[in-house]
């Protein structure tokens, strides 16, 4: 009996992308009865999926102590191949497909003012947080703010201007909260403002900036709208990742007068 | 052959990541800056003339659209991948600033989406 299970892990894990589309296939499954039978749809079967997504990550996190959630097990770690950069940004260039191009041009302007709203407000907020944990030294700011943009923009800002390891740790924390609060309240809070045409979408790509979290709220609370927020959301990071060592550290500087 | 979208799929992420690198090296930043947004402008300018050319059959479009359609269940996996217990243990200020930046920006969708608006007044319909 111990021989079957081991030859049953040993196929789930040489299988291992195998093995996570039938584990999340069957996630996505319960998802949607769950929606249908306890919320009369009203809760969207791909944000109940999200959801037990996030909430196996932190489980598998915990059990075994690593960094990529569910996918640290070895049956599962096929689970962060799917999910992992690769075929997330092929499946969001697919998204794209039959999208029409005058969409986006009427949206030039404002695309471009959420991108530097988004990035500023992030800077603002994670800048006065930081100050107020108790870090006062410009280098610890500034790698805390850029980790209030995205959990990239964090630890590149970090190590571009010499942070310790604890507060680029931190700046990941930062992001990673803001990905994880933005897959789970985006459905419940679309209705409010506005979130449900493609010029909304883009503006919120940019304001918000973290390509998981957009990908992942958007996912949870229209597919449709997905093209449009990613669209402006992949710019977000690049961006940030301009200006968290340059603009944004010299003006931390002057402010904190280190 | 449904291979075709997917090769045209790929070769449009594959040049969008190349001119992100390319980007992000001249501002001089160790980022990509834009890949995946230039790969979907590549994607759709190339669709449309291919469709005007009546070059993309409906078989084709099945290789990108396989991919469109599998993007939830690929976003429930990268959810489920992501380092949510460190983003829960990083302590209080990072679930603070987690929470205030998400809020805010959620907050000024409204507010951006004005800008550029013909005029922000219902009663004014113009068609520009």
């Amino acid at each position: 009996m111990t021989e079957l299970l081991h030859e049953l892990q040993m196929a789930l894990t040489s299988y291992a992308l195998i093995t996570a589309f039938a584990v999340v296939g069957v996630t996505v499954l319960f998802s949607y009865w769950f929606s249908r039978r306890f919320t009369a749809g009203r809760v969207h079967g791909s944000a109940i999926a999200i959801v037990i997504g996030l909430a196996m990550a932190y489980v598998g996190g915990v059990m075994t102590g690593g960094s990529k959630g569910i996918a640290d097990f070895p049956m599962l770690a096929g689970v962060g191949l799917m999910g992992g950069a690769m075929l997330r940004d092929l499946a969001i260039v697919a998204t794209a497909f039959g999208v029409r191009m005058d969409e986006f041009k009427s949206t030039g302007l404002s695309g471009i003012v959420s991108l530097l709203t988004g990035m500023v407000s992030s800077f603002i907020i994670g800048g006065i947080v930081a100050y107020g944990a108790g870090y006062h030294d410009a280098v610890s700011v500034t790698t805390i703010a850029a980790g209030a943009a995205t959990f990239i923009v964090g630890p590149v800002t970090g190590s571009a201007i010499g942070a310790s390891s604890e507060v680029i740790a931190i700046s990941i924390a930062v992001g990673l909260v803001k990905a994880v609060v933005v897959m789970i309240a985006t459905p419940f809070v679309a209705r409010y403002i506005g979130l449900d045409n493609p010029r909304s979408a883009l503006i919120f790509g940019g304001l918000v900036g973290t390509t998981s979290g957009v990908a992942g709220g958007l996912a949870a609370t229209d597919p449709k709208l997905v093209p449009y927020g990613a669209m402006t959301a992949t710019f977000y990071t690049g961006i940030g990742c301009l200006l968290g060592p340059s603009v944004f550290f010299l003006l931390f500087s002057a402010l904190l007068g280190a | 052959m449904v291979i075709y979208g997917t090769a045209l799929l790929s070769l449009c992420l594959l040049a969008g990541m190349l001119a992100g690198e390319a980007l992000g090296w001249m501002m001089g930043v160790e980022a990509n800056v834009g890949g995946v947004g230039i790969a979907m402008l590549l994607l759709m300018v190339a669709t449309d003339r291919l469709k005007a050319a009546r070059r993309l059959r409906p078989a084709s479009d099945e290789g990108v659209l396989y991919w469109s359609a599998i993007y939830v269940p690929i976003i429930v996996a990268m959810a489920a991948s992501q380092d949510v217990a460190r983003a829960i243990n990083g302590g209080a200020a990072a679930i603070v600033a987690g929470v205030l930046v998400v809020a805010v920006a959620f907050a000024l969708v409204p507010v951006v989406g004005r800008i550029g608006l013909p005029k922000p007044t219902p009663e004014t319909r113009k068609d520009a």
